[in-house]
């Protein structure tokens, strides 16, 4: 069964108020080095009984048409047979 | 006229937007599934406000696939007018019917709570009659309204007029602390290039008589019935 791990981040020009607010309690908690914390997404999707190269192309659909919205995010692929 | 107030699974705005149209404007409405995908006989149709499919992956994202959102789709190309609300804006924009997209509110608070929008145009279903300038009081209620677009493309916008809104003081003057959810441009509601899909965050069915704090909503709605008298 292929795996496809997909990845969904806010893009760098986009502000993350999720991140931001993480980043504040971070430095709140005492780690000063945290400079920078940005959220994202990640999905796990199983691909039943495709060959890995079709179960890519599905994935990269999915991740491009329903996971992500192409104004902010962007979003990686991998693939595992 | 006749006004269809779409129904997605997990909205929640949709018998207030129902009410506003037909007991406080006095127009004929009726739900429409969104399932259905025939929007014969409507004249303009309404996206209320809500949690359409619940918005567990992004505001809009599932319910821009739905039937009646290919029916939408055409109903707006051939310039019928379309209204957002809310979640209906999000649903639009997710649907390409209408420019940006939303990121969580600045302060990652879900926000409700009255605010001030000034008109920017009066050449849409939404604000016909309503001159440019005038302030509207109506609530919000959302965790993501916080409007984005690529600066250059925010541009284009503005120039295009297609900014039909924007958070303002009471007296209509920009001021960050206004702006409650961090929107680019304080854009609280925006149009698409033909100018007859129109949407925005606040609510005007909330503010549809006196009772409810403010009846300033009900000219965004009366307006929707004035550019069908007239088209």
């Amino acid at each position: 069964m292929a795996k496809a791990r997909v990845y969904v981040t806010l893009k760098k020009s986009v502000f993350d108020p999720q991140g931001r607010t993480i980043h504040d309690a971070l430095v709140g908690l005492g780690y000063a080095g945290v400079k920078d914390v940005r959220q994202g997404k990640f999905f796990e999707v199983d691909l039943d009984g495709l060959p890995v190269e079709k179960a890519r192309e599905t994935a990269e659909e999915i991740a491009r048409k329903v996971l992500s919205n192409p104004v902010i995010e962007s979003y990686r692929v991998e693939v595992e047979g | 006229m006749k006004v269809g107030v779409v129904v997605f699974p997990g909205s929640n705005c949709d018998h207030d937007t129902y009410y506003a149209f037909s007991a406080v404007c006095g127009q004929d409405a009726r739900f429409v599934w969104h399932k259905d995908s025939d929007l014969s006989g409507l004249d303009a149709v309404v996206l209320p406000g809500g949690f359409a499919y619940g918005d567990y992956l992004r505001t809009g994202a599932i319910a821009r696939f739905s039937p009646v959102m290919k029916a939408v789709t055409r109903f707006a190309a051939q310039g019928g007018p379309v209204l957002g609300i809310c979640n209906g804006f999000q649903i639009l924009q997710e649907a390409g019917l209408l420019p940006g997209a939303m990121l969580r509110n600045r302060t990652v608070k879900f926000l409700s709570q009255p605010v001030h929008v000034r008109v920017e145009r009066d050449d849409t279903p939404a604000t016909l009659g309503i001159p440019v300038g005038t302030v509207l009081t109506m609530p919000i209620a959302h965790g993501e309204g916080n409007f984005y677009l690529p600066e250059d493309e925010a541009d284009r916008l503005e120039r295009a007029g297609q900014v039909v809104f924007r958070y303002t003081t009471r007296d209509g003057r920009l001021a960050d602390e206004v702006n409650p959810n961090g929107s680019l441009h304080a854009i609280a509601g925006v149009c698409n290039t033909e100018r007859n899909v129109v949407a925005l965050m606040p609510h005007p069915e909330r503010a549809s008589e006196p009772g409810m704090g403010s009846a300033d909503g009900r000219r965004i709605l009366e307006s929707l019935v004035t550019s069908l008298v007239r088209a």
